[in-house]
Order: structure tokens, then sequence, then C-alpha cells
């Protein structure tokens, strides 16, 4: 009888002093998190997502992009992360004051993803990769997204908004033009740039 | 068709009290138990889904609702609600309603709840392949679906508590703390986990630690404890001996109880932290050293003298394998917490291969243990084929330790690759290809198992095929299906 008051309470007491010593701690600590702005043109960093961007970010966590892509560069000196040009300094967690949901991500079957924006920021290359990672990256274990596009038959013309696949990849009178979530998802990915510099990121 | 136990009066009266507190619990074990297993096969297959897509994208390439990042998140979300969660679940009501010597209380009711909870497992399935999943690790069930496991779990711990209250043994047995610490850890951690994830109760990273808070702690302090539990329970059952020491018994639960709580931040090293909360995590991981050590020190001296009957008994060698898979994963992990180890191994498929060489090398293979003991007891009931038993364990056996040593060594040099700029991030990719092709073998060979396991669920629940003649050994012969079948049949008909 007295023993099980004893294990509920410990149970109970262990659970609670690691949900306030990991998650609300922490939590309030970052409460203080302001933007900063940026001298030259008023903007500040970080802002939140907002258009296209902002929808893309459903269609990121929809198709489950996390699975196989982080989005945080580890410090100077610990991994490759920063000599891989993945971003220009390690992400702090002012980079993500915004972020709901966070998808920091756990694994790295395809390379980090906190600056693609950055790195990639043509429309066309994201277009092409999501396409068929193959004409960009060949070798990848990355799906093709074709289901983010629709095929229109257009004969000689080049309707707008077409995608420049090379000639080995396009059905002859075909043309691929992204859909809706397909804009959507690549300005959420062009939108990842986390290179501002910030006070508290110095690696 | 119940035995009638002989030998002097009082263990007579003992075995008769047993039967009864078994045919209590039949109804709500049997329905967590036969629902768990249907997952588990479900499990397989969208684990073979993702596992091909991996290395050949291409396969079932144009459905989106099997896109790899759907397919692998329902994979971990079957394994953990719809498997391990009910595998759990049953193996925790029968055993501690043996362990107080009382009948399980609201048989009704926890069948009932079982209902509930597949109806969760399935909704939250459908979500995730309907691309309504969250991209949050173990917590990918859209929040409507909190209520289907927040009110089992709450049902599970009050049947859990009134057990204990009402329980006629003197003596609390070591597994009884496990269970009942497990049952008050369970709804706690989920329904604060759901709070906080989608009521945005919490901000920025902060979302990131409460994600692994909870991902890190259901496997440690909901299925760990249940398993750990399970092996102090039919070690020494199987065996005939006593658990080696009481006290160390103890020192393990209560370190288990503090120290694993804490360990969930080292799925964060390098990330965008303050380097406090990923060091407690680092501290929490080498301190599960001392539960670890005490649970191996107390089942391996219970097993001393006695490990032939590794060679006869399938609960015995299921639970300690399991058993041992608990030293070498966790020792693992703790390891692998290291922020040196992490440098290299973070990110990679190592994670993957610990991950199952800790839920299914130890967890899973414990379950079976439990269910190779539990269903003959609340079906009256055996097992109708040895063959089948042993197909389970190689194919199980071979399959994870071939799966987990193949992931582990990959990932350690996919990580190594990585962190070398030198080295063309797809030469990864191109490395990792043939592990990853293993690992589909490997998974191949564990869904035989569980169809081997599926197929003995089958036939000791189809209440047409009685096999009295004592339990199933790996030494038991019995006829072949064919002639048992018509033996059977023959028996019928006479009978008529």
């Amino acid at each position: 009888m007295n023993k099980t008051f004893l294990v509920i309470l410990g149970a109970l007491l262990t659970i609670a002093f690691s949900l306030s010593g990991l998650v609300l701690i922490p939590n309030w600590q970052f409460q203080d998190h302001k933007p900063v702005v940026n001298p030259r043109d008023g903007s500040q960093y970080p802002a939140p997502y907002y258009g296209l961007a902002l929808q893309g970010r459903d269609v990121y966590v929809d198709q489950g992009c996390t699975y196989c892509h982080t989005q945080q560069v580890r410090p100077k000196g610990y991994g490759g992360d920063i000599r891989r040009n993945w971003g220009n300094r390690r992400t702090v967690a002012r980079d993500y004051m915004y972020e709901y949901p966070i998808l920091l991500g756990t694994m790295r079957t395809g390379p980090d993803l906190a600056n693609i924006g950055a790195r990639q920021p043509a429309r066309d290359w994201h277009y092409l990769h999501l396409y068929n990672p193959q004409i960009t990256s060949a070798g990848s274990v990355m799906p093709r997204y074709q289901y983010l596009f629709r095929t229109v038959k257009a004969g000689e013309l080049v309707p707008a908004g077409a995608i420049p696949l090379p000639p080995a990849f396009q059905a002859e009178g075909t043309h691929i033009i992204p859909n809706a979530r397909g804009e959507q998802l690549v300005e959420y990915l062009r939108a990842q740039n986390r290179t501002f510099p910030l006070p508290e990121a110095k690696q | 068709m119940t035995q009638v136990p002989e030998g002097p009066a009082e263990s007579r009266l003992e075995q008769i009290s047993r039967i009864l507190i078994d045919d209590s619990s039949r109804v709500p074990v049997l329905i967590w138990f036969t629902s768990s297993v249907v997952w588990l096969l479900l499990g397989s297959l969208a684990a073979m889904i993702s596992s091909l897509k991996l290395h050949n994208p291409d396969f079932l390439g144009g459905i989106e609702w099997l896109t790899f990042g759907r397919i692998r998140p329902v994979h971990l979300d079957i394994v953990f609600f719809g498997w391990s969660s009910m595998a759990a679940v049953g193996a925790l009501l029968w055993l501690q309603a043996r362990l107080c010597h009382v009948r399980l209380p609201w048989p009704l009711l926890l069948s009932g709840l079982a209902i509930v909870w597949n109806v969760g497992v399935v909704v939250g399935s459908v979500a995730v392949l309907a691309g309504h999943g969250s991209s949050i690790e173990y917590l990918e069930f859209p929040a409507y679906c909190a209520p289907f496991f927040a009110v089992p779990a709450l049902g599970v711990l009050a049947a859990n508590i009134k057990m204990y209250l009402t329980k006629n043994s003197e003596h609390t047995y070591v597994s009884q703390w496990y269970l009942l610490a497990a049952t008050v850890w369970l709804p706690v951690l989920y329904v604060t986990a759901m709070l906080c994830t989608y009521f945005g109760l919490v901000q920025g990273v902060s979302q990131a630690i409460t994600n692994w808070w909870f991902g890190h702690n259901a496997l440690g302090l909901w299925v760990t404890p249940i398993a750990v539990a399970t092996a102090y329970y039919l070690i020494p059952k199987v065996t005939g001996r006593p658990v080696h020491s009481y006290h160390l018994s103890l020192l393990g639960f209560w370190t288990l109880a503090i120290f694993y709580n804490w360990a969930g931040t080292h799925h964060l090293t390098g990330g965008p932290l303050p380097a406090w909360t990923i060091t407690v995590g680092v501290v929490g991981s080498m301190m599960m050293f001392i539960p670890v050590i005490t649970v191996a020190i107390n089942h391996h001296m219970t097993m001393r003298g006695v490990f032939h009957m590794l060679k006869t008994s399938p609960t015995l060698r299921f639970t300690v394998f399991g058993s041992v898979m608990y030293t070498v994963a966790s020792f693992q992990g703790s390891l692998e917490a290291l922020r040196s180890h992490q440098e290299i191994t973070h990110f990679t498929q190592y994670t993957i291969g610990h991950a199952h060489l800790g839920l299914y090398g130890f967890f899973s293979m414990i379950m079976f243990g439990a269910m190779y003991y539990i269903f003959p007891r609340v079906t009256n009931n055996e097992w109708s084929s040895a063959r089948l038993i042993k197909v389970h364990f190689w194919g199980s056996a071979i399959g994870v330790l071939s799966y987990g040593i193949g992931l582990c060594w990959a990932g350690w040099w996919q990580g190594v690759m990585m962190n070398d700029p030198s080295i063309p991030f797809l030469q990864t990719v191109e490395y990792v290809k043939p592990y990853l092709i293993l690992r589909s073998v490997s998974g191949m060979g564990m869904t035989i198992a569980h169809i081997a396991f599926a197929i003995s669920v089958w036939r000791i629940l189809s209440r047409h095929h009685f096999v009295m003649s004592g339990p199933t050994l790996f030494t038991t012969q019995r006829p072949a299906w064919k002639e048992f079948v018509n033996e059977q049949n023959e028996r019928e008909e006479m009978a008529q």
C-alpha cells in the first residue's frame, strides 16, 4: 500500500523534474529572443514565413522531407557542416524563434537544408531536382516528386512556367509545369537562409 | 477445457487460483495481443516498402500516399503505437493480475479500450498516409488522435492501481514497480507532449526538446520498463530459480527512473541549443550504465547454470536473447550519446541500426517470449508447431543482428565520409546503398519470422484445433499440420 504510493510519487516526481529541466526552463530562457534589424535595409531577421513560402512549409511537412534532410548547421570544428559549405556559421536557438513546427531533423540521407535558399537561389534548379533528382544529382536516392508538376502538350510553343528539362528527360511535344504545391515548396526551400550574422553565433 | 491440476492440496489450490486469474484476463489480454500481432504484420509491410524505396527510389514511385516521407513515419508509428504498445499493455495486464494474485478488474472495459486504441492507430496511419502527419517523430499522428491513446492509457493506469490496492500477495515483486511506474509515465508523457506540441505551449527549439523528451522517454519509460519487468518475471519462472538479488533490482529500478528521463537531448547534439541541455542528456545517458548493468547482472546470474534450457524453451530463448540485447543496445546507446561519437554517427544510418537493436532486439524479442508463455495460458491451448517457432526465432534473431550490425557499420563510415568535405556528398549515398540492400534482406527475414508467428497465433486461437499434450518446446515433435488436422477431424467425427 505505502509502496504503491511511493512508486507512483517517484514516477511522477522524476518525470516532472525532467520536464521542467529540459522543456520548461529552456522555453522560459528563450522567451526574451528578439529579431535583429538589418541596418542596411531595415528588414528583420529572423522573420516569419509568409505567402507561398508559408504554404510551402505545409508541403514540406506533408511530404516528410524532414526524414532525410536536416535544417541545422553544427558549429565549426564539429562535423563537416561548415566546411561542406552548408552554412557560414552554426545555427542557434534564435534562428528558429518563428519555426512552428520546428523541422531540425535527425537524418542526413540527403544534405542539410538550413541554407539551401542561399546555396541554390535559382527556382529552376529546385524544379528540376524535385521533378527528377537524377537531373541535378545523379545517383541520388531521393524520390521523384512528379505529382508536384503537371504535363502540358504544347507542340512547338514553350508555355509560360515550363521547366527547362534536358532533352534526355523530356517526352516529345510535352512540357512540365509545376503545380501550386510545387511552387509553394520551392518558395519555402528558397526561404531557407540562415546566413545573417547573429551576435551569439560567432562560428 | 481447463486442465485439472494434480499434486498436493496446497499447490492445487494455488494452481486453481492461478487458472481463475488467467481466465479473468483472457479476453482483454487476447484482444490487446492479437491486435498487436496484426499491427506487427502491417508494420513489417510498411517497413519493407520504406526499405526498398531507400535503395530503389522508383519503387511504387508515382503513388503519393506511399512516398518515403509518409510510409516511413507510418512504419514507426504502427510499430510503436500498434505493435509495441499493444503488446506491452497485454503483457502488463496479465503480469500484474498474476503478481497481485487478483482477478483482472473490468475485463470488458479493458477490452473496449483496446478497440479504441486500435481505432486511434488506424485513423492516425491513414491521416499520415493522406499527408496530414506532423513530421514530428513519434508524434506524427494528428492532434485529434490523442484521445484514442490518452483515454486507454488512463484506463490501464486505473486498472493497474486497482490491482495494486486490492492485491492478495504480501510481497511486492520487482516487476510490479516497473509495470506501475510505466503506466504512470505513459499518460503523463503523451498528454504533456501532445499539449506542448499541438497547442503552442512551447516555442522555437523547445519544440525539438519536447519532441525528444517524449521520443526517448516513450522508449525508456514506457516500453523498456515493461520488457524489463517481463524478463524479471519470465526468467525466474521458466528456470525455477529466484531473482539473483533483490537489492540490485531496487537500485536498477530507481536509477532508471531518475536517469532515463534526462537522456533525450542526446538526439540534438550539435544542434541550436544551449550546451547545458545537451550536457545533461549526455550525463543522463552515461548514468544509464547503472540500471543496465544491475539488470544485466541480475538476469545473467539468475540464468547461471541453466543455460541449457535455452535449447528447449521458446519463451526462455526469446526472453534471454532480448535481455542480452538490452545490455548490448544500452551500452551502445550510452556511448553513442558522447559528443565525439555523435560527431560521426548523428544523422547517419548508425542511429537507425541502434534503434532496431533496441526496440526489436531487446523489446520485441522479450514480447515474443512473453506471448509464447502467455497465449497457451489464456487460451488453454498449446502451440501447434515447434518448427514455426524455430522459423520465428531464427528469422528474427539473424534478421535483427545482420540489420543492426550492417547499418551501424555503414552508418559509422557514412558519418566519417560526411565529415570529410573532400568527399562529394553523393559518394556517401553510393557508399551506403549496398548496406541498404542488406537491410531489405534482413527485413525480409524478420517479416518471414512474423508471418510464421502470426500463423502460430492464428492456430492457437482457432478453437477447432486443440493441442493438449504438454507445452511445445523446441524439441517437441508434433504431427505435420495436415495429419494434425485430419486427426482433429477424425476425433470430432468420433465425438459426434
